[in-house]
């Protein structure tokens, strides 16, 4: 029995996944720690899919997450702790994207759209407030239908 | 045998839909009633035949028959025998078949209660609902064909993922395929329309269950994956903004603004070539969905068949159901003439409203999901749109609508007076006003999130009530004699409501914990005591297990004993983290078990999450005021308006 279990252990111990952030990363200063949480919460996990560095259980994040707390405790803004990162591992690393170069129509693409559906929409209630009453399309016998089922 | 008889059925199932698809279209044409009515019994046919087909690789599933090569890649001996049949559907082959079987399950019903539908309609509805699952049958068979056999059959299987092996992710499937195959009905009824030339209130009373349905069924079905997320995956998040997640949300968005719309067409005879449009694009949308999630093209979690092949075989799909249905849309939508006139403010542009909101949230949606894509193609920039962007780009639309909801709703048709529906919520505005400024006094924290999503949530949730007040009335009397309908309505958007609030609510006064913890130490996280007394090692059917006993207790005294759970499943090679939550209706604590520590202690995580329950409580909410609504008895009548032709109704 006592084999079995060591076995277990082994297998666990193998295969265990590290979890996302480990105690011994988190910094002493809780305000540090809060913002080196909030600033990891917008970095990707470069291996992983779509999940950010604070979620994520692989190493390549939690390398990434020593290296942003390093930054922080070396006195780095945000900004420029999120810049140093870039700066090594591509605009990639962003799970929120900058607005520079095309990326405007990323941004932009919201509020266009609202004011050109906007637009049409006002366009046509402004019709169907001034267009006149056209014949109804349905036969007589249709329209007698139409009328008991909504009757009943 | 029954493999090989399974298989047989599938491509027998194909032969009657290339029958369905051309007989009753030529049929409705020519109006040889002889031709129509081959569509009814074609489409309960094609149903059986597809279910027996299903029903054959579910047994090969449920007898483990590692002979057939699906089998041995997704499943076990010593799995459970609950994911043995939700395996049958957990990959990508049974899916597929689980998809067309609800095509045809969709096209039989429409077989069965169609009844009251024109002939001519009828035929060509079930003729496009053919021609779809002419599409994937041809999918299935040509690239993914479920039946195949081993050569040399091994002695176990290869285990089915075992994030997959869990009750809520074993229904998580079919209810979002009925959802997306739901909305094939809508698009056949559109097209169909669209050929016929006509668009009426009785076209609109015919499409509006149907989208309800499988809005019903999206809206579950993602609740479902959502709560699974929560309590599976380790840290209870509950929504990522992952490309597949996406997939399924933007139809959902269609699908609610085509249930509005079709309203109007009902009840006014306007926005009809919108609501075509919609049912069109809320069906393209789906197909979208699958695409996503079969070709690889964007990463995911969920992603589970990379296959090019398989890629350019759904975008061929998609291209010819979306751009076929939007080319014949250009073509005749010009036929659908507008009746109802309606002022600038009325009932009607309140919904109107709700489109542009629901669409545009939808199209920032898509545009945020393929943006990596198009990025890379265009401007040769590898970039990442994650959570943060769309919940900056996407939550002013909801909140746009919450606003505009309760004054909506209680809008008359035709022509309404802005004031008069604003000062019949005058109470409730204060009422959510002063909710959200004690919130805003109580927490300690300076995010404005928290109160905000309160003020909404109670707005939305106020003003839904007083819809219903209004609507009986004022007399409390005449509530249980409302229709269904404004039940539902009420209920659905109460769900709302209460969501937008236990979102917020959660993401503003969430509370979490680190730490190493050792056996027999306690720690406070706000306001709870925690105490691991042991940890034990343990095995289950499939899978190895390390348990930690954690006792929870408050000032009171003890309220529970949380068993969180770190499981490896050897077959499959992989690890998963059971989190133990002690569920209660103001809040969740959340405990997660991590890493044995060097120094003997585990690393331990503790969440208290407030509201949580509220989000999915106020999903099912939707779900059964679309139920509610589903159930009204004009429906019913209307399907009983065939009986009621000839004879005079004697109500």
């Amino acid at each position: 029995m006592k084999r079995v279990l060591t076995l277990i252990a082994v297998l666990v111990a193998l295969a265990a996944p590290a979890f996302a952030v480990q105690p011994d990363e988190v910094l002493a200063d809780p305000a540090l720690e809060a913002r080196a949480r909030e600033i990891s919460k917008g970095l990707r996990c470069l291996v992983c899919r779509n999940e950010s560095i604070d979620e994520s259980n692989a190493d390549l994040a939690r390398d990434l997450r020593v290296l942003l707390r390093e930054r922080l405790v070396a006195g780095d803004s945000d900004a420029a702790a999120v810049d140093y990162i870039v700066d090594r591992y591509g605009e990639y690393v962003l799970l929120k994207p900058t607005a520079g170069g095309a990326n405007w129509l990323l941004w932009a693409a919201g509020p266009l759209m609202l004011i050109l559906a906007g637009g049409i929409g006002l366009f046509y209630l402004r019709g169907r407030a001034r267009a006149s009453e056209p014949e109804a399309g349905l036969s007589a016998d249709e329209r007698e239908r139409l009328k008991r089922i909504l009757e009943d | 045998m029954i493999t090989e008889l399974g298989h047989f059925s599938l491509i027998l199932a194909t032969l009657v839909a290339v029958v369905q698809m051309v007989i009753p279209m030529v049929g409705a044409q020519k109006r040889w009633t002889g031709w129509m009515a081959v569509a009814e019994p074609a489409a309960v046919l094609q149903f059986l035949l597809t279910a027996f087909a299903f029903g054959a690789l579910m047994h090969a599933f449920i007898v483990s028959d590692f002979s057939v090569k699906l089998v041995v890649e997704n499943s076990h001996s010593l799995k459970p025998m609950l994911y043995k049949i939700s395996g049958t559907w957990g990959n990508h082959e049974g899916s597929m078949l689980l998809w067309v079987l609800i095509v045809t399950l969709f096209g039989a019903c429409a077989a069965w209660f169609g009844g009251n539908l024109p002939p001519s309609l009828r035929a060509r509805v079930l003729s496009v609902q053919a021609a779809i699952a002419v599409a994937f049958f041809a999918f299935i068979l040509f690239t993914s064909n479920p039946f195949l056999r081993m050569a040399v059959p091994p002695f176990d299987g290869q285990d089915l993922n075992p994030l997959l092996q869990d009750p809520g992710l074993a229904f998580h499937p079919p209810f979002l395929y009925l959802g997306y195959v739901g909305l094939s009905m809508s698009y056949s009824f559109a097209v169909a329309a669209l050929i016929e030339g006509r668009v009426d209130a009785a076209w609109a009373r015919w499409v509006r269950p149907w989208t309800l349905a499988a809005w019903i069924f999206l809206t579950i079905g993602i609740g479902l994956g959502s709560w699974w997320a929560y309590y599976e995956l380790g840290w209870g998040g509950f929504w990522f903004w992952d490309p597949v997640e996406n997939a399924s949300f933007m139809p959902w968005l269609l699908a609610a603004a085509l249930l509005h719309s079709a309203i109007v067409v009902e009840k006014r005879e306007a926005l009809k070539s919108w609501t075509i449009l919609l049912a069109i694009l809320a069906f393209g949308f789906s197909l979208i969905g699958t695409f996503i999630v079969r070709s690889g093209l964007l990463t995911s979690v969920h992603a589970f068949a990379n296959d090019p092949e398989r890629g350019v075989f759904i975008l061929i799909l998609l291209a010819a159901f979306t751009g076929g249905g939007l080319m014949l849309f250009a073509l005749r939508a010009g036929a659908m003439e507008a009746k109802g006139l309606f002022a600038m403010v009325s009932r009607e542009s309140a919904l109107v409203a709700n489109n542009i909101l629901l669409a545009v949230g939808c199209f920032v949606v898509f545009t945020g999901t393929l943006w990596p894509m198009v990025a890379e193609m265009a401007f040769d920039r590898k970039l990442s749109v994650g959570p943060p962007f769309f919940e900056m780009a996407f939550t002013p639309f909801m909140v746009l609508i919450g606003l505009i909801l309760p004054v909506g709703a209680l809008m008359p048709w035709k022509r309404a007076r802005l004031g008069r529906a604003v000062h019949a919520l005058r109470y409730v505005f204060l009422l959510a006003l002063a909710l959200a400024v004690l919130a805003w006094a109580v927490q300690t924290g300076r995010s404005a999130l928290g109160p905000v999503g309160l003020f909404l949530g109670a707005w939305v949730v106020g003003g839904a009530l007083l819809d219903l007040w209004v609507r009986a009335g004022r007399t409390p009397g005449r509530l249980p004699r409302l229709p269904r309908a404004d039940w539902g309505r009420v209920v659905a958007h109460a769900g709302l409501g209460i969501t937008i609030f236990a979102i917020s609510g959660l993401m503003a006064w969430q509370q979490e914990d680190i730490r190493v913890a050792h056996t027999g130490e306690s720690f406070d996280v706000g306001g709870y005591t925690l105490s691991l007394e042991r940890v034990e090692q343990g095995r289950g059917p499939n899978y190895f297990t390390t348990r930690g006993i954690v006792h929870l207790s408050d000032g009171s005294g003890e309220i529970a004993v949380l068993e969180p759970e770190k499981r490896v499943y050897p077959v499959a090679g992989m690890p998963t983290t059971e989190a133990a939550i002690d569920y209660r209706l103001l809040r969740d604590v959340y405990v997660v078990i991590g890493d044995a520590q060097a120094d003997g202690g585990w690393v331990m995580r503790t969440y208290i999450k407030p509201f949580a329950n509220w989000i999915w409580g106020g999903v099912l909410m939707m779900g059964l005021g679309g139920l509610l609504s589903l159930t009204d008895r004009r429906f019913r009548v209307a399907a009983g308006a065939r009986a009621g032709a000839k004879a005079v109704p004697a109500e």
